[in-house]
């Protein structure tokens, strides 16, 4: 199939999702689904840098808020229309991603990961120490009084996030089946191999940081609207870290469908148990199934499924 | 005078205080057939790393085609033409033996050919370089699945995809049966007869012997041998040190 | 910025003090790091575990923290290599270190951290000692007992390593196995056996660190995060696995700490290390004493 008509397909996918919610008529499905769909953003951002290329990023949480952040700033000079605050995220947070990677992306993955795990909390503490944006205390970011087109604001928050979860899902499709895709598999199976092949592995590694911290970017640059109030500690909140890594390696790391499976399942869990029960308890949740999967079911759901086909051809 | 393919002048490598190779000097002609032996640990495989950009080196240079590659990344000296196979395989795991060859293909190949590959191109291409080593039956199978001597011979499919002009082919023999050497051989020396230059590295004396126009001897880190494999092989130094264990 | 000398010398010492503790930290990385290559970013969450213990313990019956710390240090070990089993059959036997491995500590600190917010709370937690309160004086310079007792016990312990690490058999062999596993075996020492132990060791020195940090300072659970960043920039400054580096490397970034600290404020100090860290990962990742 395409691209361009797996695209299509997907915007339809998309179109019917909201129209099955506008019909519910239900705002918290609006709330709650927001969650979920920015979750199959960052899983999906993540796992082209992590599932594809082999290079695991502990520092969602920083490329994420770092696109909230850039909303806020802008709000208080001039507020502009949320897809611009979405395309500048993306653009800091992939310069971002392309500065921590030409820095680090020379030497063995191990050390680029601790690297990212750095650079989440420098930016946090720059964040936290700048008071243009709010710094400790926060920031409120009032919602404009109409939205665009629609009728609520959370719905058209939510329009977006869908949105920008079909360009990130096409995309990682899209580079799957390319030339990049092979790049990409070469490098998290044996770079030095790749190398050897012909593979430029240290342009292409750039690549995928940079488009993973872009989409990251794009996905938080939202939140400041959608949550009203924003400070470093629930921008930079160690859930998105971990989420970000148990999506994808709960629901399988090699195709662009096992980080909307994680996504999905685990943002849907996530949300029942933290009405039910707590919030520090689904967080134990999602650390738990994280440790158990990549034990028990190191290939994720999507190999599950693929194990169970090849044993029972139907 | 034509360029040499490949011109190696004082090359040195350390790792720490341990020197691995000792004031290399070499050359190889175009469409020369050469062997390299020596003793394990003599360093064989280290100067095929730095020749190929796999490893940096500590000082000397080397020219491939007139071109100093000094600096270059191993990926940029393979599309120049230096292609080599492991000695220990490694094939990319995820993937069936048809993509492992297409990798080269589509990275070392595409970068210089440019349009000439279409997508049909590619997979007939495929099919055929597995075939030149007997693999192409097991076109659709994974690593996992071959045994040692199948994975040495992807190894070298996967060289030869790369259209080299010079083809380093380390130990790719090892294990195989007499007639698996022979069919081996052949092609290395139908690939020779196309017009690439390969440098072989091997212990089994009847493949280096009947195929190499030269023979160049390493033993620890040094060069001590270079010439008609005949006359090398009565040297002295190289019987003490290579031949007598 | 009110550079007096006593400001500055005061600034230096407990610069050395936080230094020796943050080596013996870091001494634990330096193993299963530096040496044994397993990328253990959960290590802090056994640290802060060991916090806890010393706490409960102290709350319940008052006994000194780091005898406590001590007590436990069977467990710990004991814990170290039951965990080390598990990485090792789950992913280093299958070759999934980097990506499986990684995130497999990942969640273990993770689930560490959320169950000590689930158990303890996020209040602030601190020991009752004798030697918390006072402060000796020499001269011009404050030497707070509760920094100088874990300092000084901190280099002892990194003293106690390095002798095991190159003076038994088994220390020997732990720095081999990162070397060489073939002469390793071909030595009759089996090289799953040693990493195990030393793995023990790594996670053992933990509860050690744990007592000390609730002497310095009071915990909560999230503490451990802050700490991921100073093990690894000293682990990696310190020339990986090599201890007497970690010692220098740990009270390098202690005085810049401390430093920034009293002249800058304390807000700006998780930046310093993990800034620390992504500058030595990017211009010298073979540490200072490189290896």
């Amino acid at each position: 199939m395409r691209s361009a008509i797996f695209f299509i397909l997907a915007v339809a996918v998309g179109a019917a999702i909201f129209a099955f919610c506008q019909l519910i008529n239900n705002e918290y499905l609006f709330f709650a689904g927001y969650v979920v769909l920015q979750y199959v953003v960052l899983a999906t951002a993540w796992n082209i840098l992590g599932g594809y290329c082999g290079y695991v990023n502990f520092g969602t949480a920083g490329f994420f808020a770092l696109g909230a952040y850039c909303t806020v700033a802008i709000h208080k000079l001039f507020p502009i229309p949320l897809p611009l605050n979405m395309l500048i995220g993306g653009l800091v947070s992939g310069t971002v991603g392309l500065g921590t990677g030409y820095l680090t992306l020379r030497l063995r993955g191990a050390f680029f990961s601790i690297a990212t795990l750095a650079l989440a909390v420098v930016v946090q503490t720059l964040i936290t120490n700048w008071d243009f944006v709010g710094g400790a205390r926060g920031a409120y970011v009032i919602r404009p009084a109409h939205a665009p087109l629609l009728g609520s604001y959370i719905e058209y928050l939510f329009v977006l996030q869908l949105a920008l979860a079909v360009v990130a899902v096409t995309a990682a499709r899209a580079i799957e089946r390319s030339r990049l895709g092979y790049g990409f598999a070469t490098i998290r199976d044996d770079e030095l191999a790749a190398e050897a092949s012909g593979v430029p592995t240290l342009r292409l590694k750039l690549i995928a940081t940079t488009l993973s911290g872009a989409l990251m970017g794009m996905a938080g640059a939202p939140l400041p609207y959608y949550v009203g109030y924003l400070d470093p500690s629930s921008g930079f909140n160690l859930a998105y870290a971990v989420n970000s890594i148990a999506m994808p390696l709960v629901g399988g790391t090699m195709t662009w469908i096992g980080p909307v499976i994680g996504a999905i399942l685990l943002g849907a869990i996530q949300q029942i148990a933290t009405v039910t029960i707590s919030s520090a308890a689904n967080l134990l949740i999602v650390g738990v199934v994280l440790v158990a999967f990549v034990i028990i079911a190191p290939n994720g759901i999507v190999g599950l499924i693929e194990t169970q086909l090849r044993k029972n051809p139907t | 005078m034509t360029t040499a393919v490949l011109e190696v002048e004082n090359l040195s490598k350390r790792f720490g205080g341990f020197v691995a190779l000792d004031d290399i000097n070499l050359c190889v002609a175009p469409g020369e057939r050469v062997g390299l032996i020596g003793p394990n640990g003599s360093g064989k495989s280290t100067l095929v790393n730095c020749l190929c950009g796999t490893l940096a080196t500590q000082s000397g240079r080397v020219r491939f085609d007139g071109q100093p590659v000094d600096g270059l990344s191993a990926h940029q000296r393979t599309r120049l033409g230096m292609a080599r196979s492991f000695q220990l395989p490694r094939p990319f795991h995820s993937m069936t033996l048809a993509d492992n060859v297409r990798v080269p293909l589509l990275y070392a190949v595409a970068a210089r050919a440019g349009a000439r590959l279409t997508a049909e191109n590619i997979e007939a291409r495929c099919a055929e370089l597995l075939g030149l080593v007997g693999l192409d039956a097991k076109a659709r199978r994974w690593p996992r699945d071959l045994t040692q001597v199948e994975m040495r011979k992807l190894e070298l499919a996967r060289a030869i995809a790369a259209e080299p002009k010079l083809l380093i082919a380390d130990e790719a023999m090892a294990g195989l049966s007499h007639s698996e050497v022979d069919d081996l051989l052949g092609l290395l020396v139908r690939l020779n007869e196309a017009g690439i230059t390969i440098i072989m590295i091997e212990h089994i004396m009847r493949a280096v012997m009947s195929f190499s126009q030269r023979l160049i001897v390493l033993v620890s880190g040094r060069k001590i041998a270079d010439g008609v494999p005949q006359d090398v092989l009565r040297d002295p130094e190289v019987e003490r040190a290579y031949l007598g264990q | 910025m009110d550079l007096s000398f006593e400001l500055l010398i005061n600034a230096i010492v407990s610069g050395l003090l936080l230094g020796a503790f943050y080596a013996a930290v870091t001494s634990g990385i330096s193993i299963s790091f530096g040496i044994l290559d397993i990328v253990n970013i959960a290590h802090p969450a056994f640290i802060i575990l060991g916090s806890y213990i010393a706490y409960s313990v102290n709350a319940a019956i008052g006994l000194d923290p780091i005898l406590t710390s001590i007590v436990m240090l069977p467990l710990f070990y004991a814990l170290g290599m039951a965990v080390y089993q598990i990485y090792h059959v789950s992913f280093e036997r299958r070759g999934q270190e980097g990506l499986r491995g990684l995130a497999f500590f990942f969640g273990l600190l993770f689930i560490t951290e959320v169950g000590l917010i689930l158990w303890f709370g996020v209040d602030y937690r601190y020991v009752n000692a004798d030697y918390i309160g006072p402060t000796l004086h020499i001269g011009n310079v404050d030497l707070p007992l509760r920094m100088l007792i874990p300092g000084l016990v901190s280099v002892l312990l990194i003293v106690l390593l390095q002798l095991y690490l190159t003076h038994t058999f088994i220390g020997r062999a732990i720095m081999a196995v990162s070397q060489d596993q073939l002469a390793l075996r071909l030595m009759a020492a089996n090289p799953v056996r040693i990493k195990r132990i030393a793995f023990g060791i790594s996670i053992a020195t933990a509860a050690l660190a744990g007592a000390f940090l609730i002497v310095i300072q009071p915990v909560e659970p999230s503490v451990g995060r802050e700490y991921i960043g100073r093990v690894f920039a000293v682990c990696v400054l310190g020339g990986m696995g090599s201890l007497p580096g970690t010692l220098i490397a740990g009270m390098l970034l202690g005085i810049v700490e401390s430093f920034t600290a009293t002249f800058y404020g304390p807000s700006w100090s998780p930046a310093v290390s993990f800034g620390f860290l992504l500058l030595t990962l990017a211009f010298r990742p073979a540490g200072l004493l490189g290896r």
